[in-house]
């Protein structure tokens, strides 16, 4: 009789491991009841065809309704082999005679190449692919088909732009949309990861793809080889769910955060500047939108370029893949989003601050007694410039 | 003594520094004696009358002071008040 403490080696001297293929002819030809023991979740990635699933815990309540005759033919099978003899062995000590486990379990079922069962909206390779994901409980393969079925734009190809669209294309966002009208420089190379050094002179919507479809095939681009601006920019957001703000300017951030309210679409939202930088989500109407962060944009002494005041590369890439961070949770239903967070971050002290960003009841685009846009003046917008530039906003 | 935190942007005018002991028992305080001490600062934080430029957003510790008691928010020695210019950078 074994213990919970017994070491699993000795357990197995007493267990019959039984090669795939003889598992395999004995399911099919219906002399063996083949039962999984694994975790719902782990069924639910893949399990093998003919079997029945019984959660290792449910086993011995549930085998004498299951399999009445205790002469009959079981065959058992788990990740590898290591619960399935523990299984096998507590069957054998109810005085089931004829127990064996599948040798290797349904890893090494798949390392042979042998077919699995697996729920519709992942093909096989996916099912390698993303494996890390769908271990997650929290993700799942329902969430890794919502991460495939998801479009998210980029606004911006460039710092920020470059390791999130790596990083969402890694994840599986199944279609990327990317907005930029500028051509990969040199000085882009510090920081901009997914552009070469081949490809200076390359459009850099062009340079993201290429990048994007050699990493994962499974991600369709979009190239947006534009600016944003009042007359597009409704129609190139609505076909996405989530926007990515890496825009390097403040009309635009102001431009895309106008449309994304009023198309209520989430804007996941950041910034850098030498040693530092700024993320956080934006979910009209849920929680605060960019104006009620900053309702008045600084003049330009006090907001410098990268250009002008440098960066430090490896700040594209935190702060990218903070955005990146945001949009999975918002995508895949999960965790915690910054909505109503501005996170800082500093890389000279490596320390991030939060602060508490509130809804601005008076905020004239998502406030209280903000205007209703009407249908003939939806694609209507100020001109940002001249408000960026200090002059007075006529609303 | 509140410990003020000075933004990127500001740092050339403050000497340097990131973080700068300040004396004051309201944000407001704290601010002037900031503006005092280094007089490059006061047309960034403060508009000729005297209240906090629209752009620049200030937080005792984690709170907008905008929906505290704005300048007039109490400050303790143990608090921070951070001052916050928005960031356009993104390339």
């Amino acid at each position: 009789m074994a213990t919970v403490a017994e070491p699993l080696e000795q357990v197995k001297q007493r267990i019959d491991l039984i090669a795939n293929e003889k598992a395999r002819e004995e399911v099919d030809s219906g002399e063996a009841k083949l039962i999984d023991v694994r975790e719902p979740h782990e069924w639910d990635e893949a399990h093998l065809e003919g079997a029945t699933h019984v959660p290792q815990a449910e086993l011995l309540d549930r085998i004498s309704e299951l399999v009445p005759d205790r002469s009959d033919r079981i065959v058992l099978y788990c990740r590898t082999d290591n619960r399935s003899s523990r299984a096998a062995d507590a069957l054998q000590d109810l005085g089931y005679e004829n127990v064996s486990v599948v040798r290797g379990g349904i890893v090494g079922w798949q390392e042979a190449g042998l077919p699995v069962v697996a729920p519709e909206g992942l093909t096989a390779e996916q099912r390698m692919r993303y494996s890390r994901h769908t271990l997650l409980p929290e993700v799942g393969v329902d969430g890794q088909v919502k991460l495939l079925n998801s479009k998210v734009l980029l606004i911006g190809a460039g710092g920020l732009g470059a390791p999130s669209a790596l990083y969402l294309a890694a994840a599986g966002v199944g279609t990327i949309g990317i907005v930029d009208d500028d051509a990969v420089d040199e000085s882009n190379l510090q920081r901009q990861i997914i552009h070469t050094t081949d490809r200076v002179g390359v459009p850099k919507t062009a340079s993201a793809r290429a990048s994007i479809e050699a990493l994962n095939p499974d991600v369709k681009v979009v190239e947006h080889r534009t600016r944003l601006d009042a007359d597009n920019v409704l129609d190139i957001i609505s076909d996405y769910d989530v926007l990515v703000d890496g825009a390097d300017n403040f009309p635009t951030r102001y431009l895309l955060n106008d449309a994304s309210v009023r198309l209520r679409k989430p804007v996941v939202s950041a910034s850098i500047l030498a040693f530092d930088g700024q993320v956080s989500t934006f979910v009209p109407y849920e929680g605060p939108c960019y104006r009620c962060l900053y309702p008045v944009p600084p003049p330009p002494e006090m907001a410098p370029s990268c250009g002008a005041a440098g960066v430090l590369g490896v700040m594209a890439g935190v702060m990218g893949l903070l955005q990146a961070n945001e949009v999975l949770k918002l995508v895949a239903g999960i965790g915690e989003p910054l909505i109503g967070r501005l996170l800082l971050y500093d890389s000279l002290g490596t320390r991030f601050t939060e602060l508490k960003v509130n809804r601005d009841p008076d905020c004239p685009i998502c406030g209280d007694a903000a205007p209703e846009i009407d249908e003939s003046e939806m694609g209507k917008f100020p001109d940002y410039e001249a408000f960026c530039a200090g002059a007075p906003v006529l609303r | 003594m509140p410990t003020v935190k000075i933004p990127p942007v500001l740092r050339a005018q403050t000497g340097g520094e990131a973080e700068v002991p300040t004396p004051g028992s309201t944000v407001g305080d704290v601010l002037r004696s900031l503006a005092e001490a280094h007089p490059a600062t006061r047309a960034q934080l403060f508009a000729d009358g005297g209240d906090l430029n629209r752009y620049v957003n200030v937080y005792l510790n984690d709170e907008d002071v905008r929906v505290l008691e704005g300048l007039d928010t109490r400050v303790s020695d143990s608090d921070t008040v951070v001052i916050l210019p928005a960031m356009a950078g993104g390339a």
